[in-house]
């Protein structure tokens, strides 16, 4: 019998301290942001699609050894560079990467011994067209320095 | 007009959960042989999202690999991505850092507390308490941006490499995760005064889904469902791994075996991560998170390697057999989820529907882990 009525007690209080708790919640200021309004800024180590870094002339890193192309476990890294004459060095004439099948892994920019890649902090991405996830990383690249 | 349908009284029905359902977490489909509304036999069905995680690891390279592991539970990835680091290397002898293991302890740590505050908010869901969800993703957008702001990543995180880390902590890190301690330690009073001793709760856990501790040794039941049957069983103190054995923490077990007992199995091992992530910071070791030779192309010499770790569902194991080439001949999960999860069909047998949907709650599925 007193087993019962404590039981009928106890619960109620534990009720009523629940309440309390979301009552002082409800008080508490607003945490979430208006997405499109209010945005997040990303961390400096954000992991976001990958971008060539440019040299002081404007001119791309890499030097098409092809690493970071070997390293992708899925294979959405196409590059291609040509040896113009006179010169020793390969110059990139293509770089084409396929974000539809990215997993933003980053063993791309791991493998690179030129630091010749980097992360993009560009999250803002939604497409209706897979086309629009082709990215040419040079042409991206030459249209920021022009 | 017509007649109403009357149940003839040994007549059964099928009902189907899943598995497109709120409650499964997932695609997971069971299919239930109703008594009314009891039970009468569960038959679990999985598949729906099988991505052939293990034929994936045969053709590519064992650091192509790494994306995997953490698409296999995306809610304590990093605990995945270490049972694999550690396996390839102690089979390549590949000596780690201290300091890169001390980073890796506490990154896991705090995964396993992530992962705890989605189930448990996920948990109370089921039950039908909402707000308690709210609370606890609160907390969990704090983890979740400390570990944004080291590894990059917000739920994928691959961050752990053959012999280290991807990139090193920071100051903001340290202090960041010491702020959350303190949050995190009061937040776990207010989640036991809110949840864990309101009546209704308790009302609806308390001796409901017993799983004898028979059982779990049968089905190979790991993690907190086994320790809420009192099997005092974890691979971070039975056999440990990494930096494990430098900690002092306790393993919580409840001898009750129901669902209150699993319940609060995680409840407790919240508290006891922090203690691991306080003490992980304070004894952190200066010095590289890497080793001094980056291994580039891992080749593990022919013979067949084990590893497993606690994982936040329990305990993770994986086996590669390796015939000398740079892709793995072979390479087996053990998902804890998988185990825990086939214990269902048996215990479910008689009980309410709305228990079993408790029960449900009380395994911790994550779908996408034991269908891998």
């Amino acid at each position: 019998m007193y087993r019962y009525f404590s039981e009928i007690f106890s619960g109620l209080w534990s009720l009523i301290v629940g309440m309390r708790i979301t009552l002082v919640e409800f008080f508490k200021p607003n945490i979430t942001l208006h997405y499109p309004h209010q945005t997040v800024k990303m961390p400096a180590r954000y992991r976001g699609h990958i971008e060539l870094i440019a040299d002081e002339e404007g001119k791309p890193r890499c030097v098409v050894c092809g690493m970071c192309e070997k390293a992708c476990p899925s294979g959405c890294i196409t590059l291609e560079g040509e040896k113009p004459e006179g010169s020793k060095k390969k110059v990139l004439t293509s770089y084409k990467l396929d974000f539809t099948k990215c997993s933003l892994c980053g063993s791309c920019v791991d493998s690179c011994n030129f630091g010749a890649v980097e992360y993009s902090k560009e999250y803002n991405l939604a497409s209706t067209r897979k086309e629009d996830y082709h990215f040419d990383l040079l042409k991206r690249l030459e249209d920021r320095h022009s | 007009m017509t007649e109403p349908i009357v149940l003839q009284p040994d007549e059964t029905f099928v009902l189907n959960v899943g598995p497109q359902h709120p409650a499964t977490h997932g695609v997971l489909r069971v299919k239930m042989t109703m008594d009314g509304e009891y039970i009468y036999n569960a038959e679990t069905v999985i598949g729906y999202i099988h991505r052939m995680h293990e034929k994936m690891a045969e053709n590519r390279t064992y650091s192509q690999y790494l994306p995997n592991l953490s698409r296999l539970d995306y809610l304590s990835a990093m605990a995945y991505s270490h049972g694999y680091v550690l396996a390839v290397e102690k089979a390549a002898a590949i000596e780690v850092p201290e300091r890169a293991e001390y980073i890796r302890a506490i990154t896991v740590e705090l995964n396993r507390i992530s992962s705890h505050l989605v189930w448990f908010g996920a948990f109370v869901l089921d039950l039908g308490g909402f707000s308690p969800l709210m609370y606890a993703f609160d907390d969990r957008e704090q983890i979740l941006d400390l570990l944004e702001g080291i590894t990059g990543s917000r739920l994928t995180y691959c961050y752990f490499r053959f012999g280290g880390i991807y990139n090193d902590i920071d100051e903001d890190f340290i202090q960041g995760t010491r702020q959350f301690i303190k949050r995190m330690r009061k937040a776990l009073k207010m989640y036991r005064k809110l949840v864990t001793t309101n009546i209704i709760l308790i009302k609806r856990l308390k001796g409901i889904a017993p799983v004898s501790v028979d059982m779990c040794q049968r089905y190979g039941a790991t993690g907190p469902v086994a320790r809420g049957s009192g099997i005092n069983y974890d691979v971070r103190k039975n056999e440990p791994y990494s930096v494990y054995s430098d900690f002092d923490f306790d393993v919580p077990v409840f001898t009750e075996c129901d669902a209150y007992a699993r319940y609060n199995v995680r409840m407790e091992e919240m508290e006891q991560s922090l203690r691991i992530i306080e003490q992980g910071l304070d004894k952190l070791p200066d010095g590289p998170v890497n080793p001094e030779k980056k291994p580039k192309a891992i080749k593990l010499p022919p013979g067949d390697y084990y590893s497993t770790v606690e994982a936040g569902r329990g305990s993770f194991g994986i086996r590669i057999v390796s015939d000398g080439d740079k892709n793995p001949y072979r390479l087996k999960l053990r998902t804890p989820t998988f185990s825990n999860m086939h214990l269902f069909d048996e215990a479910c047998r008689g009980m309410l529907i709305a228990d079993a949907l408790a029960f449900m709650g009380s395994l911790d599925l994550v779908i996408p882990e034991m269908d891998r």
